[in-house]
């Protein structure tokens, strides 16, 4: 789930800088926002829509509610059950893909021009009258408590649980928004009902879309679709202020390797330093294939297949964060030698010339990331959410570009924070200790 | 490519071949290297591709592992580009790059604005035939692959029991040897046996290029005539004739138990025939059987009887795509509701295929997934990374880009009949290898 939202972060600052992204800002006749990248070549568009909250507004003692209601929208809606709606959704050739995560609930849909009409009346049924059958509980029920059984046996899960507990406490973010074996078992129907109405409402809808669609068309289709859902949904949960100390925990778990996660605290995305702060993240350990840890941990000393950190901001936390897997008796080394490249860039910073390569790198790589209709749907989505103009695309290289590397390495000396890197390792590493 | 046996690898999406005639190109170098070039103009982004017909099943037995681990040391660099460079330099251009070896071929790709081109080719070419390998640079990338086979396979009980699978499936052919190498193998692979099959097999004329992206097809190919055309072709390169199977006599059963599994599944792989060039109609028969009977996890018969008529399953599929060299696999797979018998669970999933079998197919279920394939090619035509793959993997294993633009007809053709004769052929039993993963608690 950190990965997820990383991920949208990430891909913000991904965005193509040439002319050719022109993103129209629509406003249904109803009044519903939404943003479109019009590209008529290919007979389909990506629709994104994003309600604000995901599983943060589970309800005390209903944890995972919100997971469940969402994985629950397609099973079924108005007069078609669950194969009903399978079928007449595969009949249109029509994709529909509902999730949840730590800060809302998405819905992804993918349609022919043919079938544009039939296939948003099927979304808007998902959207209005889902059905909430009792055996499609049930059979989903069971599909997450299998994912929670293999969560269960999966070391990086396992560390997952570990260092969102440590960071963010009694927070929804402090637990995993699958729940508890116990607490899933324990859920309703009427706790999928009241989930549905807490998650999707009117007040906390992003909406964006992409393909072979015109801006009016798309105004037209905001209204049928969302037009009648309910003003509002439940309240947001409040910020949590990162806890971040020094330390190890090392948990056994049987196997050939260790999986080892860090965390530091983060850096919100409002705040001016955060462009400098995501290149100090790309040269750190950011994307691609060279970066100081990669190069430390894995090239010069063959410790691992790979490692990684990435700059988060949620909703209502921010973090830093890594990730690698080593052979069990190199962890302790894995773990020094991180460390140690941590308080060297804190204080000696990077260089020029990786300041530079950064630049280029992150210039370079951003009209790559302008793959395909569904991806830019989503990026847009995320745009309007950090509240980016949507002339953000054309100006995002120049703003790269102005950061010096004076900028970095005070951000660097400001941010990294060696006496606040704390490990969760899960795996027999002998020569790892726990500190607490 | 064949699939990895992991309960997560066996979804398989619905097979994308676009109908983008239009927009590809072929042309051979006098050097026998072949060029595909996909036009897609709406982006100013290119991928560049170099395939080369040799994968793990092509290495020489006591030596698994050399394809994979020789496509790593292809990063160590030539005379010109130090160790790890190539990967810098792309990145520093913006670009992304990456490799990937399977069991019949060996990849080479980098992603990056349409005008590096040109240099993509100059790094791609040069590594073709000047790889420069010190003996530091191997022990330490030994290391990486060994790490490599500590994350993806030694650590995943379900990767564990696909070997296993893949050992017992094949008793003769070279596709029973794991990818990245059985262990005790790949601790002692050589500089020397990476030069040496380095050298047998990397040459233009067991190479394919594919270029997909913002480019003009002649410009694409006076660019590859000047980077990879003065390359010698190789007059080492042998045909890929590899030793068949003998006739399966008796089903393999296995069951393997590890305490790192959370869902106990059965599953079950048949030998089922590839597609060929020119020769694909029971290939698609047979895939439109794997779609029928698990492909969605919904509609499929097996998600309807076990996942909603009843509840003996949480999770059911077939799979099969033919993209190989060599005689393939069709697999079935159940997952229980946890803590129920796997015997129970076989049993049951045998009964529904059994009453499959004696019903035939429903008329309604192949409409609705040959529209869906259908749909597919124009879904597909929206990733271009995805066509370039598609092309390289078909022509790496022998396939034309002729059959490659045959086969979303060849799925629209497919009858009852042909599914049903198709069943027939592949779901022999004795052709098969039915495997239990469990844990103690569990008993088969």
């Amino acid at each position: 789930m950190i990965r997820f939202i990383g991920a949208i972060v990430l891909a913000v600052f991904a965005l193509p800088a040439f002319a050719e992204i022109k993103i129209q800002e629509v406003t249904s006749p109803g009044g519903i926002k939404a943003w479109l990248v019009e590209e008529h070549g290919i007979p389909f568009t990506a629709l994104e829509i994003r309600f604000l909250g995901g599983t943060s507004l589970d309800r005390p003692g209903k944890r995972g509610e919100v997971n469940l209601m969402t994985a629950l929208i397609e099973e079924g809606a108005g007069d078609l059950d669950s194969q009903g709606f399978a079928a007449a959704r595969d009949g249109l050739a029509a994709e529909f893909h509902f999730r949840a995560d730590v800060d809302g609930v998405g819905v992804s849909a993918q349609f022919l021009s043919e079938n544009r009409d039939k296939a948003m009346d099927l979304l808007h049924l998902a959207l209005t009258k889902p059905r909430f059958d009792p055996d499609a509980v049930e059979r989903v029920r069971g599909q997450v408590l299998a994912g929670l059984a293999s969560d269960a046996k999966d070391p990086d899960s396992i560390a997952g649980d570990i260092l969102r507990k440590r960071a963010y406490g009694d927070h929804p973010y402090g637990t995993v928004g699958d729940g508890t074996v116990d607490s899933v078992k324990a859920l309703t129907r009427d706790d999928m009902v009241a989930a549905f109405g807490d998650s999707v409402a009117r007040d906390r809808i992003y909406v964006a879309a992409s393909g072979d669609i015109t801006a009016a068309e798309l105004g037209s289709l905001l209204d049928k679709l969302l037009g009648d859902l309910p003003a509002k949904g439940s309240a947001q949960p409040g910020r949590v202020d990162l806890t971040a100390k020094a330390g190890v925990v090392q948990k056994d778990f049987p196997g050939p390797q260790s999986t080892i996660e860090f965390y530091q605290g983060g850096m919100k995305f409002d705040d001016p330093d955060y462009f400098a702060a995501s290149i100090l993240n790309e040269i750190l350990g950011g994307n691609g294939f060279s970066s100081r840890l990669m190069d430390e941990v894995r090239e010069k000393r063959g410790l691992t297949y790979g490692i990684g950190t990435g700059l988060a901001a949620y909703d209502h936390a921010e973090i830093m964060s890594g990730h690698l897997a080593t052979a069990n008796d190199k962890a302790a080394e894995a773990i020094k030698v991180i460390r140690d490249v941590w308080a060297d860039v804190a204080k000696n910073g990077v260089t020029e010339k990786e300041l530079d390569d950064t630049k280029t790198y992150m210039t370079g790589a951003y009209p790559l990331r302008f793959d395909g209709n569904g991806t830019i749907a989503s990026i847009l989505v995320g745009m309007q959410i950090l509240g980016l103009p949507s002339n953000y695309p054309a100006t995002r290289n120049a703003r790269v570009e102005a950061v010096t590397l004076a900028d970095v390495n005070r951000v660097a000396a400001k941010l990294l924070t060696p006496d606040q890197l704390f490990f969760v390792v899960v795996g027999d590493a002998a020569g790892v200790k726990s500190t607490e | 490519m064949r699939l990895g046996l992991s309960y997560g690898a066996v979804l398989v999406a619905l097979a994308a071949w676009p109908a983008v005639a239009d927009t590809v190109s072929t042309f051979k170098l006098d050097n026998g290297m072949d060029v595909v070039v996909i036009e897609d103009h709406r982006a100013p982004v290119v991928v560049h591709m170099v395939w080369y017909r040799i994968g793990a099943a092509d290495e020489t037995p006591g030596h698994s592992g050399i394809a994979h681990f020789l496509e790593h040391l292809m990063f160590q660099g030539t005379k010109d580009v130090a160790p790890g460079d190539l990967s810098k330099i792309v990145a520093a251009q913006g670009g992304s790059d990456n490799a990937f070896t399977t069991l019949d071929y060996t990849a080479y790709f980098q992603r990056v604005a349409a005008d590096r081109l040109g240099l993509m080719m100059k790094l791609e070419s040069d590594r073709m035939h000047n790889l420069n390998l010190t003996e530091d640079d191997v022990t330490t990338e030994r290391n990486v692959i060994l790490d490599e086979r500590n994350e993806r396979t030694d650590s995943d009980p379900g990767s564990l029991m696909g070997e296993q699978m893949s050992a017992a499936q094949y008793m003769n052919h070279p596709y029973g040897i794991p990818v990245i190498g059985w262990r005790h193998e790949m601790a002692q692979l050589s500089r020397q046996d990476a030069l040496d099959f380095y050298h047998a097999n990397y040459a233009p004329n067991n190479a394919i290029l594919v270029v997909a992206g913002d480019v003009k097809p002649d410009d694409v190919l006076s660019l590859a005539k000047k980077y990879y055309g003065p390359i010698p072709p190789s007059d080492k390169i042998k045909p890929r004739i590899r030793p068949t199977e003998p006739p399966q006599l008796a089903e393999r059963r296995l069951t393997m138990v590890d305490q790192r599994v959370a869902q106990p599944y059965v599953i079950r792989t048949y030998l089922a025939p590839e597609r060929n060039p020119g020769d694909q109609k029971q290939a698609a028969a047979i895939r439109m059987l794997a779609e029928l009977l698990g492909g969605s996890s919904t509609t499929s018969v097996l998600a309807r009887a076990l996942q909603f008529d009843s509840q003996k399953a949480v999770y059911t599929s077939a799979f099969y795509d033919g993209l190989s060299l060599d005689e393939d696999t069709f697999g079935l797979v159940i997952v229980p509701p946890a803590g129920e018998s796997l015997v129970d669970a076989e049993t049951a999933m045998d009964a529904v295929v059994a009453k499959f079998i004696k019903d035939g197919v429903n008329a309604d279920d192949l409409a609705r997934i040959k529209v869906q394939v259908k749909a597919s090619e124009i879904y597909g035509r929206d990733d271009v990374n995805g066509l370039a793959r598609q092309y390289g993997a078909a022509l790496a294993i022998g396939l034309s880009v002729k059959d490659v633009q045959d086969w979303p007809e060849l799925m629209q053709n497919v009858t009852a009949e042909d599914v049903m004769a198709a069943a027939k052929l592949v779901l022999d039993r004795h052709n098969a290898v039915t495997g239990y993963l469990t844990n103690e608690e569990v008993q088969p």
